[in-house]
């Protein structure tokens, strides 16, 4: 049986919503009652059934509206979508990738047929059939990693490796919380992660640039990051901050339920076969408050964390206008009762 | 073994004397699927089953990255060496059944080069194999310097003569022919990067020299071929597992201590990629450090092992294992 994709929008009216399976299947990031940061690199394997780690590239309910709000993020701004010229042959392996996986775990939506290296890619959702020579750039009607990533939920930063790091050099980025790949591209790892409070200081991001310079072919990894957003807003860049920002100012006890939103991201690296390169997907989950909580596991956990995050981490994720609202709110919810370890609802 | 890469089930498809010292094996999948991708530059490691002994070499793929029916590699002849390489080139037939690993490439291509100039010494032409023909599929700009001991003994210098002919030089040891190499490397065009690989002294040579010249060091990429040296045998204590181990005469310590049902990461098992760096926590000998990954200074601590390459001589060893 196939997804029944939503109709539903990002941006203006917010008609984004979760059908109860997915309320269900999101990714929970918080195994206990508090967060601090660690180097939470675990290997990407398919996970159970009914949950967004059933493929390894997740399709949901979402895809065909993210791709919509997508198209009208890049007719604004081309330059979401950009990629330094040595690669292209890095694009071609992506596409490689994503269409691979998407045909394998969604046949009734997709469909790709190989003969050499003439390609027939069949996009059912968004009424895409395309033929075109595997390599040749002139055969598509977009570079191969802007067509595929039009086409495949959540950002894609690409990073060639050299030099013992890893390189900001290629990406479509529409779908972020709060970074620009225009003013990140051509960076270098530690270059791009300058902003990030704490995490410097304990050395994580000298271990995981080791780990992540070591990713093999066949062997992805994958991370969960989280932080807030005041409404399912997916555009959330410098960029855009003049449309974002000051919603943060409109959270009141009345509409927390409603507004405030759970941002998840379910990070995965990938080493890339031609080109050595690695991709980052960056796939963005939602989720409202009033859903959320309807889970009281993740209720009470949600409320014990939040109220914990020490100053700098709440500062840095943005949460600082409305967090004493969201606190109070969730507060309500919370018995004091103990929670079971592990990230799933009870 | 669940740690390194993960692993292919192949077939020796076909076993092809190149000269008197070099034989080329080629492996399928024997699930007649295609072999994954991989880039110029890359190297699969070769589970050798000998026996009671296993032993796991990285040999580096020298076909072009643009066919996966099959991979192929070279192996040069070692009669001093740990026998490895005695083995594939005595037992290995055509439909030997053998593993290896997915392909891993810490030699790859700089693709921001506008040029890519090459430098090759004996046996350390094979990874040049596949990068050319991955560079000459997509009309990429290189230029191939190879030295060889004689002609008879330039493996592959015809074949790369044929496909590429002025884009390759040779150079023969038995007619004195010598790389001019500061001439070579004061008259590249801006924005070339420098490949070299072969035996250790011409690697230390050639970036000794691009050093010298003002090349900057990202522009320099170097694979060095450390494979582990046979050496007198010692006694290990692997002390997180409690275990004590021997190493024989033509065994590695991280062979011998995957012998022992301890399995440390790795994935190049020649003393470059860092996965295997085991802690010493106390010792009465003297190291012989054969790696380029720790320091000078971890060398002089004796706190600090890479077991692929590296042995031990003295009373005893223990690790943190």
């Amino acid at each position: 049986m196939g997804i029944t994709f939503r109709k539903e929008t990002f941006r203006d009216d917010f008609t984004f919503r979760n059908s109860p399976e997915h309320i269900r299947r999101f990714p929970f990031p918080f195994h206990e009652d508090s967060y601090m940061y660690a180097v939470n690199i675990e290997p990407h394997v398919v996970g159970p059934k009914g949950s967004v780690l059933q493929n390894l590239i997740d399709v949901d309910e979402h895809y065909v509206a993210e791709m919509q709000d997508r198209a009208l993020v890049l007719a604004e701004d081309p330059l979401r979508c950009q990629s330094l010229p040595h690669m292209t042959l890095a694009g071609w392996d992506l596409l490689e990738l994503l269409m691979e996986q998407q045909a394998l775990a969604y046949p009734e939506h997709f469909t790709l047929a190989r003969d050499g290296d003439r390609w027939r890619w069949i996009n059912r959702p968004l009424g895409i059939d395309d033929s075109f020579t595997f390599g040749d750039v002139s055969t598509l009607p977009y570079g191969p990693m802007e067509y595929i990533t039009r086409q495949s939920q959540g950002d894609f930063c690409i990073l060639d490796q050299r030099d013992g790091n890893l390189w900001m050099d290629a990406g479509m980025v529409t779908t972020q919380a709060d970074w620009s790949l225009d003013f990140d591209i051509g960076m270098n790892f530690f270059e791009w992660h300058a902003p990030v409070p704490l995490a410097h200081e304990k050395g994580i991001f000298v271990r995981a640039l080791k780990f992540l310079t070591n990713i093999q072919q066949g062997k992805p990894a994958r991370r969960l990051n989280w932080t807030m957003t005041i409404n399912p807003r997916l555009d959330t860049s410098p960029e855009n901050y003049h449309k974002w920002g000051p919603d943060r100012a409109t959270v009141t006890p009345e509409n927390v339920g409603d507004k405030v939103h759970l941002r998840v991201e379910l990070q995965s690296f990938w080493r890339l076969p031609r080109s050595n390169a690695i991709v980052f997907p960056i796939r963005c989950y939602l989720i409202k408050m009033d859903e959320l909580v309807m889970q009281p596991k993740w209720a009470r956990r949600l409320h014990r964390v939040i109220r914990d995050l020490p100053e700098e981490l709440a500062t840095y994720k943005g949460l600082t206008r409305y967090r004493a609202t969201l606190v109070e709110w969730l507060s309500k919810l919370d018995d004091g009762s103990a929670t079971s370890p592990g990230f799933g609802p009870d | 073994m669940s740690t390194g890469t993960t692993k292919l089930d192949v077939i020796v498809s076909d076993v092809v004397p190149v000269n008197e010292l070099v034989t080329r094996f080629h492996f399928r999948r024997r699930d007649g699927e295609l072999l994954p991708t991989f880039s110029g530059g890359a190297h699969v490691v070769v589970e050798m089953r000998d026996g009671e002994r296993t032993r796991l070499n990285p040999y580096s793929l020298m076909g072009s990255p643009l066919d996966t029916r099959e991979y192929t590699i070279s192996v040069r002849r070692d009669d001093a060496g740990r026998g490895g390489s005695l083995f594939m080139h005595r037992q290995v037939r055509p439909g030997t059944e053998m593993v290896v690993s997915y392909p891993v490439n810490l030699f790859s291509l700089d693709l921001r080069a506008r040029k890519h100039l090459m430098l090759a010494g004996g046996i350390g032409i094979t990874p040049f194999m596949a990068q050319t023909a991955q560079l000459a599929a997509e009309g990429g700009n290189f230029e191939l310097h190879y030295t060889c001991r004689t002609a008879s003994l330039g493996t592959y210098a015809d074949l790369l003569k044929e496909r590429y002919d002025r884009r390759v030089r040779l150079y023969h040891d038995d007619r004195d022919e010598r790389v001019d190499l500061d001439r070579l490397l004061s008259s590249q065009p801006l924005g070339t990067h420098l490949y070299v690989c072969g035996p250790s002294g011409m690697i230390g040579w050639v970036r000794e020299r691009a050093a010298a010249l003002g090349w900057p060091p990202e522009t320099v990429h170097f694979e060095h071929f450390a494979a582990p040296q046979p050496g007198a045998p010692f006694d290990v204590t692997l002390a997180l597992s409690d275990k004590t181990i021997s190493v024989d005469e033509q065994q590695s310590l991280l062979e011998a201590i995957e012998a022992a049902g301890v399995d440390p990461p790795y994935l190049c098992r020649g003393g470059v990629c860092g996965q295997c760096e085991t802690n010493v926590i106390s010792h009465d000998g003297k190291f012989i450090h054969n790696d380029h990954w720790l320091s000078e200074e971890d060398h002089r601590s004796g706190c600090k092992i890479m077991p692929c390459v590296s042995r031990f001589e003295g009373r005893s060893l223990v690790l943190e294992r």
